[in-house]
């Protein structure tokens, strides 16, 4: 039986909602193996994580609790990876496009001799399994077809559903993966962003700032739009080139991919790069000076004006409306 | 010390590319082709390491015989050799990896920098890969690197802030945007660029097998979105969001 493995993703214990996106996409995927959705957690006090995962209508969840696991090392967990699937006779490993996913799935892909696809949209038969995937900044999608017998993809969550509880839970076990300690590599720290605001990738709401704000003090008043909103905060990657932002803001070809219900493009002139991450979006407000920025060929309602004067007076007016 | 770098030809990133009527591939004639910018990032910090430890800088790049150009250009910002390994074929991320690995062999570098991902084929793969193959440490998404007693620690760009690792050399390091103001060419440097040794070999006579284990089958152009209206004012704005698209 071919079943889909998929890699949960989680922060200190705490689910990133990113994994119920990527189980949307392996429950597609088994449905065209005819195998069982399962799914690994890897990490240190992670039976909590594996017991939430057990709700959302897969066929088991493993959990390897090891001190070595603690902190996420691509040079540990996927030999890991490849254990677990070769185990449990999984041809396909998915997991979140995140920057683990990145960093982890070529090193899975490699010790299954699998083919890996990057930034999955779309997993269908057609005299075969086929997938479909952006490139080129999003201006390209191509099918592809994984020649190898196993196959690794990172999904791009932004195009699937949160799977749902289904009110059944899974199997949870425990499971031994055997590791090996390396002497060739240390974690050191994880620096998080401390932020009230939700993550960028989860947000309903996105307030997206340029180059056009001019300095990193200008992105007050597209923090005090977010929060007015219950957003999160973004930026291009021009204003993170010129230091204004945190990168971990960035959204685009290179940074996150989001696709909110409401998106605002703040003095974002609209290069492709940018558009890459976005254009999925359900709604984009964009508020630019210059009539001819090409944000306006994308977005759904536009106003040609000056952010300094209408970013400030849309976020008072609509703390009346909010409340 | 040796210091591999590796460097991509891409079309333009600030072209619109197009995809021809078959949907076989995007249209290349007329196209404008640079250096893959992340690539510029990463010889950038291996002339920087060069410069710090001393050393040797060699550029490798993978694909057709105008790849010559993108490689002179690394040489004229400072690479001091290169190589290429001629193909006009497309080949996928894992044929590059298992192409550079030959390569890795033979030069035995002590660290590989290479940029985080290709702007083209958008796959960030080929580094984590090779270091696979290798079975070798890596430190991607790099913004920030210090290099001594055969270690390297890096700061990495991670969702939700930043993290720092160390690995051990000999490990791969792939550069992400905040790592360095990458360097122009100067033109005592592009003189000196062309009489640099440049090397020419294939993946016949390294020995691999190219076929790919990702085959494209076809290339298409994303859904338009139709542009919207633009509106008067703040009030009309907030009057759309609330009454037309119900998101307020």
């Amino acid at each position: 039986m071919a079943n889909v493995l998929v890699v949960a993703e989680h922060v200190d214990g705490q689910l990133r909602k990113v994994t119920l996106s990527a189980i949307t996409f392996a429950q597609e995927a088994a449905q065209l193996t005819g195998g069982d959705v399962e799914v690994l957690v890897l990490g240190s006090g992670v039976d909590g994580v594996a017991e939430e995962l057990s709700k959302y209508g897969v066929s088991r969840v493993l959990y390897a609790d090891d001190a070595a696991f603690q902190n996420y090392l691509a040079e540990y967990y996927a030999p890991a990876i490849v254990a677990c699937a070769q185990q449990t006779n999984a041809t396909i490993v998915c997991s979140p496009a995140s920057t683990t996913g990145k960093d982890l799935l070529p090193r899975v892909a490699a010790g299954l001799e699998a083919g890996m696809v990057s930034d999955a949209i779309d997993v269908f038969d057609d005299g075969g399994m086929k997938f479909r995937r952006p490139l080129w900044a999003g201006n390209v999608i191509t099918t592809v077809e994984v020649t190898t017998p196993n196959k690794v993809v990172s999904v791009r969550t932004t195009d699937y559903d949160s799977a749902e509880p289904t009110g059944d839970t899974a199997p949870v076990e425990s499971w031994d993966a055997g590791l090996e300690s390396r002497d060739d590599v240390e974690f050191v720290s994880f620096d998080q962003v401390k932020s009230e605001r939700p993550e960028l990738t989860d947000a309903e709401v996105v307030v997206a700032g340029g180059r056009g704000l001019k300095s990193g003090e200008n992105f007050e008043m597209i923090t005090a739009l977010a929060d007015v909103l219950g957003g999160g905060v973004g930026a291009t990657r021009a204003a993170v080139d010129s230091g204004f932002v945190p990168n971990d803001w960035q959204i685009g070809q290179t940074g996150k991919v989001v696709a909110p219900q409401l998106y605002f493009a703040i003095a974002i002139s609209g290069a492709i790069q940018h558009l890459a991450g976005m254009k999925g979006s359900q709604n984009i407000v964009a508020i630019n000076k210059d009539p001819d920025a090409p944000i306006f060929q994308v977005s759904d309602y536009g106003l040609v004006a000056d952010a300094f004067e209408v970013v400030p007076e849309l976020t008072e007016k609509l703390k009346s409306v909010v409340e | 010390m040796k210091i591999l770098a590796t460097v991509k030809r891409v079309t333009d990133p600030d072209m619109k590319v197009k995809i021809k009527p078959d949907q076989s591939g995007v249209v290349t004639e007329g196209v404008e082709y640079k250096m893959n910018s992340f690539d510029e990032y990463g010889v950038e910090e291996a002339i920087a390491i060069k410069e710090e430890h001393g050393g040797e800088v060699v550029v490798v790049s993978v694909g057709p015989s105008e790849s010559t150009k993108e490689l002179r250009t690394a040489m004229a910002m400072g690479a001091d050799r290169a190589i290429l390994v001629e193909t006009d074929e497309d080949l996928d991320s894992d044929a590059v990896a298992r192409v550079l690995a030959q390569i890795v062999e033979r030069e035995e570098p002590d660290v590989i920098v290479m940029g985080k991902q290709a702007v083209d084929s958008d796959r960030n793969q080929t580094a984590q890969l090779l270091a696979s193959y290798l079975d070798w440490p890596q430190a991607t998404f790099a913004f920030d690197v210090e290099i001594g007693d055969g270690w390297a620690t890096v700061g990495r760009e991670v969702d939700g802030g930043t993290a720092t690792k160390r690995i051990k050399l000999p490990g791969i390091i792939t550069a992400d945007l905040r790592l360095n103001e990458p360097r122009y060419a100067s033109l005592p440097g592009i003189m000196k660029a062309k009489r640099k040794p440049l090397d020419t070999l294939t993946p016949d006579e390294l020995g691999v097998d190219v076929a790919p284990r990702v085959e494209v089958l076809k290339f298409e152009a994303p859904p338009e979105r139709e542009a919207g209206e633009i509106l008067d004012d703040v009030d009309e704005l907030i009057d759309r969001l609330k009454n037309e698209a119900n998101v307020l």
